[in-house]
């Protein structure tokens, strides 16, 4: 018994030797570089280390997005470091990552909130502790944060699928809308623009019908496969959620419709590949995370060296390109991007 | 308070033991002292090699990191020393935090809001112990069922909507700490509750009954414990914790939704069994629920400022779990065999 419990506890002490010799291992391999980037960067006196926290990890989007942070970083002269909960919509994981960055006493943090307020504490701490705090992606109420990064406006992204749609079916003919669920805010208020868009611009085209899929990959398709008996001279669907547009592709994939019924709306590049590859779509639009986390970095370097403050007005270089704050201490990516055959292959989220 | 409280499970579990073992043997080499031990080896070593670790700024982060599972293992313990299990309790979290802010924003006070919620919190645990011990149902399968049944009313209440207008005074007490120690103040009310945990599970006839049901319910009954009444009881008081919690989370994370605190039971259930309660029952003590806990928040706080990721963390936690659990069959099965060749000591385990 006696002999057994000290091998017991020999074993609990030797695992706890190894779990700190990891931490050491990762320490040395982490804090170190962070220490030497920040003092050879161009700007001596601005912090340059960055902490990225995305919703959550392992996650093909916000992957995708650190690549920019990273190269942007990289070329800056700082280092960055990315963490997170492993799960998404985990606010209080969140907290407990924007607690270490504030007390490792990093230059900015780059973080994608899981909820809007509930973070928001948690981020003014660290902002009196002079972290520069940026949101992209998924905002914080405007008092908790330095500047959040918009990928993009309501407006643009009503415009783009407009744009897109019209393009497709030559300006003129029947069109339909295959949204989310009827009450849902951001596609409804995309709807009445893309109306308006409609209206004002491309008077030849008519917008027919707006279902909806409720978000659910089996109703979407159902839906579509209803739009085109309903409507036989339909031309194109525009579907601004990313399960429509997935489900509403697959749909018209295998049916006669594919190449006659133009589809676009919104809809991520994994997603729409072999609906691109196969010619069941053309062109469909959303940002480009890579571009938004590059952005996203380029704006807490300007904030950690001092050129901006976040006010309305302020400008900043992100590469070759100046941006310009907006209110509400909102930073614009730009236009959405477009995603066709082309480029597809460039993206993997 | 450590010694008596690490002594106490081992004069309980092994009343034969006691007698073969010197005293200083039966305190310092069992499983609660190990897990004290690599405890405070890993805070030693943490505050020695990782920057900025031993701060007081740090030691308040991380002791409001893991509130809500210190406040639920204390009542967890016991139901798992019982033989059951509660796993709705990070639903219970859900519902109580979304009972908080549904009050608060119909402009009831936050201490009445808070009665509220644990009373809630007390009638799920009702419903839990009622149906496990009336109906006979074993409390895996009814506590899945609240699991959902919980969050489901939960995420019902509020929707994907939060609350996130709380009392300002509130929210500062919650997030206050004392003086300069950096230790939250909520930890005071944690320490009367451990207190009180600690004198109900190890003090009382009501804590042996707990250990004896945990051993053999039957033999429970015949020796004159209500076993139906304690469990119960027990569900109750889980139920009830469970609420604190939710109150704690509403307060602390100014956000009551209906999906706060998804998976917490694992969290909690991982740092009880690490802590060296028995998954089977009939063995475990406070002090190494309450290291268990620590340990895994020293751990988490200690690699995520050295920026190691969420899921190396979960790794560690993970083997530890494994490694505590193989130690402990290890253990015991070492010990029966020990034991076999003496027929006198095991007779004296009846007594």
């Amino acid at each position: 018994m006696l002999g057994k419990s000290r091998a017991g506890l020999r074993t609990l002490a030797s695992l706890a030797a190894a779990s700190l010799l990891l931490a050491a291992g990762c320490s040395s391999g982490t804090t170190a570089p962070a220490a030497s980037g920040a003092a050879s960067s161009p700007a001596a006196t601005a912090n340059l280390t960055m902490t990225f926290l995305p919703k959550n990890l392992g996650n093909a989007y916000f992957d995708t997005s650190f690549k920019g942070v990273q190269t942007a970083v990289a070329a800056i002269g700082g280092t960055v470091t990315q963490v997170g909960p492993a799960k998404g919509d985990d606010p209080a994981g969140q907290v407990s990552y924007i607690n270490t960055a504030a007390q490792q006493q990093v230059g900015a943090l780059l973080v994608s909130a899981n909820d809007k307020s509930a973070i928001c504490d948690a981020l003014k701490e660290a902002m009196t502790a002079g972290v520069k705090v940026v949101t992209f992606d998924s905002d914080t109420t405007p008092d908790c944060r330095n500047l959040f990064v918009n990928q993009a406006t309501a407006e643009g992204i009503a415009k783009v699928q407009v744009d897109m749609i019209a393009s497709q079916i030559g300006d003129a003919g029947e069109v339909a809308i295959l949204s989310a669920s009827a009450n849902a805010t951001n596609q409804n208020a995309w709807i009445d623009m893309m109306k308006k868009e409609f209206a004002a611009s491309h008077p030849n085209i008519k917008l027919v019908d707006t279902v909806y899929g409720n978000d659910d990959d089996q109703t979407s398709f159902d839906k579509t496969a209803a739009l085109l008996q309903s409507h036989p001279n339909l031309k194109g669907i525009i579907s601004p959620t990313t399960v429509g547009i997935s489900a509403a592709a697959r749909y018209l994939s295998t049916s006669k419709a594919k190449g006659k019924v133009a589809l676009t709306g919104l809809g991520t590049p994994n997603q729409m590949r072999k609906f691109v590859e196969d010619g069941t779509v053309t062109e469909f639009a959303l940002w480009n995370p890579e571009e938004l986390g590059a952005l996203a970095a380029h704006a807490a370097a300007a904030l950690a060296k001092g050129e901006i403050t976040g006010k309305e007005g302020d400008k900043f270089k992100a590469g070759d390109k100046e941006y310009t704050v907006g209110a509400d201490a909102t930073v614009l990516l730009g236009e959405p991007y477009r995603f066709n055959k082309e480029n597809i292959a460039n993206f993997n989220f | 308070m450590t010694t008596s409280v690490t002594t106490q499970p081992a004069a309980i579990e092994r009343t034969y033991a006691a007698y073969g073992r010197p005293a200083w043997r039966r305190v310092l080499l069992n499983r609660e002292m190990a897990i004290i031990g690599l405890l405070a080896a890993v805070l030693v070593v943490a505050s020695v090699i990782v920057p900025k670790f031993a701060t007081p700024t740090t030691m308040g982060y991380l002791l409001f990191d893991i509130t809500p599972i210190l406040f639920i293992s204390l009542a967890m313990a016991p139901v798992m020393i019982a033989g059951d299990i509660d796993l709705s309790v990070g639903s219970m979290v859900g519902l109580s935090s979304v009972t908080v802010g549904l009050c608060s924003q119909m402009g009831i006070p936050i201490a009445v809001a808070g009665l509220i919620a644990l009373a809630v919190g007390a009638i799920g645990g009702l419903v839990n112990g009622l149906l496990i011990t009336r109906i006979g149902l074993p409390a895996l399968a009814v506590t899945i069922g609240t699991l959902a049944l919980y969050r489901g009313i939960a995420v019902g209440l509020l929707g994907t909507t939060a609350i996130t207008q709380f009392d300002k005074w509130w929210t500062a007490l919650i997030k206050a700490r004392i003086g300069t120690t950096g230790i939250p103040v909520v930890m005071i009310l944690f320490v009367l509750l451990l207190a009180a945990f600690v004198i109900m599970l190890h003090f009382t006839p009501f804590g042996r009954g707990v250990f004896a049901i945990g051993l053999s319910k039957d033999a429970a009954v015949f020796s004159g414990v209500d076993a139906e009444r304690t469990r119960v009881i027990l569900f109750v008081l889980s139920g009830v914790m469970a609420a604190l919690a939710g109150i704690y989370y509403a307060l602390y994370y100014t956000s009551a939704r209906g999906d706060n605190a998804t998976g917490m039971e694992l969290q909690v259930i991982a740092a009880v069994v690490l802590g060296g309660v028995s998954v089977f029952g009939g063995r475990g003590a406070l002090s190494g629920v309450v290291a268990g806990v620590l340990l895994i928040g020293v751990l988490s706080k200690a690699l995520q400022l050295v920026n190691v990721t969420s899921d190396v963390v979960s790794i560690i936690t993970g083997v530890l779990l494994v490694l505590s659990v193989i130690a402990g069959s290890v253990m015991n099965w070492v010990q029966s065999k020990r034991v076999r060749p003496v027929p006198g000591s095991i007779q004296s385990k009846t007594a």
